[in-house]
């Protein structure tokens, strides 16, 4: 048991080493302009508008489920209009860019993880190396830039059909006119609440894409590796999501 | 000239290579030979310093290569060609674009990196293939684009693993002939790792045998062939009893 506490908390330091030295390194590859940029716009465009549609998904039946499960909550004490401050506060601040990110934490940290993790056991990254390409410039960076432009689009879309989704829910099935939903919407709404859920979708965008490629980098071991590259990547960026979202409450609210 | 001096590498706790000393001079070809796991791509790793080794010197050109800062290590590989075991060609690109790549790194023109990496192909008999992408060509083929993507840049050192392995013998011949050209042509200076002891002999000034992480024996051609040691019979004849027992690879 003490051997295995020892052995995790040790595999645990070299991670924080090597995520260190793979951060100092991406740092030190933004200077590399000419190879990074024109590389972005290819991975925005798969980063981006491939996780358009499941995002818009999830955010469709969040916007449902929140506004009949607040009207449940509130018949009788509450007055229905706060089906509207329920549905927005809580797809704005909350559910929009966390459901979001944890799910592209699963699509494109993967991918990533995988893509890269192919090009090491391949020893594709050996030929950039020895092409003199600095394959952060050319690999990692790209993809971390792309998540951070990309995912605000995508949690803008998702907090638009997420609300959309519960106004419409609110006419239909509930007792609800426009009016009302709206006057629901606009009653504690404050600009940063605008804001807010875009600062987070950037920051969940870096770190799915670093981590997936911090992992992917320092793949191991054939397809097995791959493959567990790939599960790491996942777990690790969703929990790093849900601590950067209570970092962001605390710092931000 | 490359040079190794004392090189020592292992994998956590188990090591590979053992104090190597190592001699390639200018504009000479050595092959090395050695059983399966006995790091002989590790030793090319070391050289080219995709791998760090844990002791030793290595020499390339006059410069360290252990020592150098990321610029003279960028100056230093851009003068090497390496062919890896298994091809390593970039997947997302065409055979083509893989060829150009190092030639397009180096600021030549796309038109004439174009047409240097076709002529390169049609001297490893992928003429036709400039276009296909890696997955659709065969294991042999995509070991000779990695070949057409070492040498396009005509590097002063070409770092070969296993060039001709998994290849028919008419493109063995073929590939031999194309790393004595290099050689002849612009003085490359060469490390052929190889299975193939018939392509060992034609190809190379010097044959070295690599056992349990150091060097056992070097020598010309001439001498390997004449060589009563057992460890070279056994490569030379390609018979196992011939084989010091217990003295199987990595041990
Ligand atoms: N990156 C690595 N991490 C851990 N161990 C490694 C690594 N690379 C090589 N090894 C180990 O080093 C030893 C030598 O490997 P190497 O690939 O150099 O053998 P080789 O002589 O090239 O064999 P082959 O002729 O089959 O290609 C093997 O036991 C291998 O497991
Ligand atoms: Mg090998």
């Amino acid at each position: 048991m003490l051997a295995w506490i020892g052995r995790q908390a040790t595999s645990l330091v070299a991670l924080v080493g090597r995520a260190a030295q793979f951060i100092w390194s991406i740092l030190a590859a933004i200077g590399d302009v000419r190879t990074w940029v024109p590389l972005t716009a290819v991975q925005v465009r798969r980063v981006g508008v491939d996780s358009i549609p499941v995002a818009v998904f999830i955010a469709l039946f969040t916007g449902i489920v929140l506004a009949l499960q607040s009207s449940y909550t509130f018949t009788g004490i509450v007055p229905l209009y706060f089906v509207g401050v329920l549905v927005g506060k809580s797809i704005m601040l909350e559910l929009g860019p966390v459901l979001t990110g944890l799910v592209l934490a699963g699509r494109v940290g993967a991918n990533i993880a995988a893509e890269i993790g192919t090009m090491r056991v391949t020893e594709q990254i050996d030929a950039l190396e020895m092409m003199a390409w600095n394959p952060v410039s050319y690999l990692v960076v790209p993809r971390v830039a792309a998540g951070i432009l990309a995912f605000p689009i995508i949690v803008a879309l998702a907090l638009v059909a997420g609300i959309g989704a519960g106004w419409l829910t609110s006419i239909s099935l509930l007792d609800l006119s426009t009016q009302e939903f709206v006057r629901g919407l606009r009653m504690f709404y404050e600009p940063f609440d605008l804001s807010y859920p875009l600062i987070k979708a950037a920051s969940f965008g870096a770190i799915v894409a670093a981590v997936g490629a911090l992992h992917g980098y320092h793949t191991r071991g054939g397809a097995a590796g791959v493959g567990r590259a790939a599960t790491r990547a996942v777990v690790m960026s969703c929990m790093l999501i849900l601590v950067f979202d209570a970092l962001w409450a605390v710092i931000l609210l | 000239m490359i040079r190794l001096t004392g090189v020592s590498k292992g994998f956590g706790g188990t090591s590979v290579l053992t104090g190597l000393d190592l001699e390639v001079p200018t504009g000479t070809t050595l092959a090395v030979i050695g059983r399966s796991g006995t790091g002989k791509s590790v030793l090319l790793k070391c050289v080219a310093r995709l791998l760090y080794a844990d002791a030793g010197f290595v020499m390339v050109g006059g410069e360290d290569v252990g020592q150098a800062d990321p610029r003279a290590l960028r100056r230093i590989r851009s003068r090497m060609g390496y062919v890896f075991q298994f091809a390593a060609l970039f997947d997302s690109m065409t055979i083509g674009e893989n060829v150009e790549a190092p030639l397009r790194r180096e600021g030549v023109p796309p038109t004439e990196a174009r047409r240097r990496a076709e002529a390169v192909l049609e001297r490893v008999g992928l003429g036709g293939s400039a276009d296909s992408l890696p997955a659709e060509l065969s294991g042999g083929m995509r070991k000779r684009a990695g070949i057409a993507r070492a040498v396009v840049a005509e590097p002063d050192y070409l770092l070969y693993d296993e060039p001709t392995t998994g290849l028919d013998p008419v493109t063995t011949a073929v590939i031999d002939e194309l790393m004595v050209g290099l050689k002849r042509d612009l003085g490359a200076t060469g490390i052929v790792v190889t299975h193939d002891i018939r392509s060992a002999l034609r190809v190379a000034d010097s044959v070295a045998l690599l056992h349990e992480g150091r060097l056992h024996t070097e020598g010309t051609p001439q001498e390997i062939r004449d060589s009563t040691d057992p460890l070279v019979r056994a490569f030379v004849e390609g018979k196992s009893e011939l084989w010091p027992e217990h003295s199987g690879p990595g041990r």
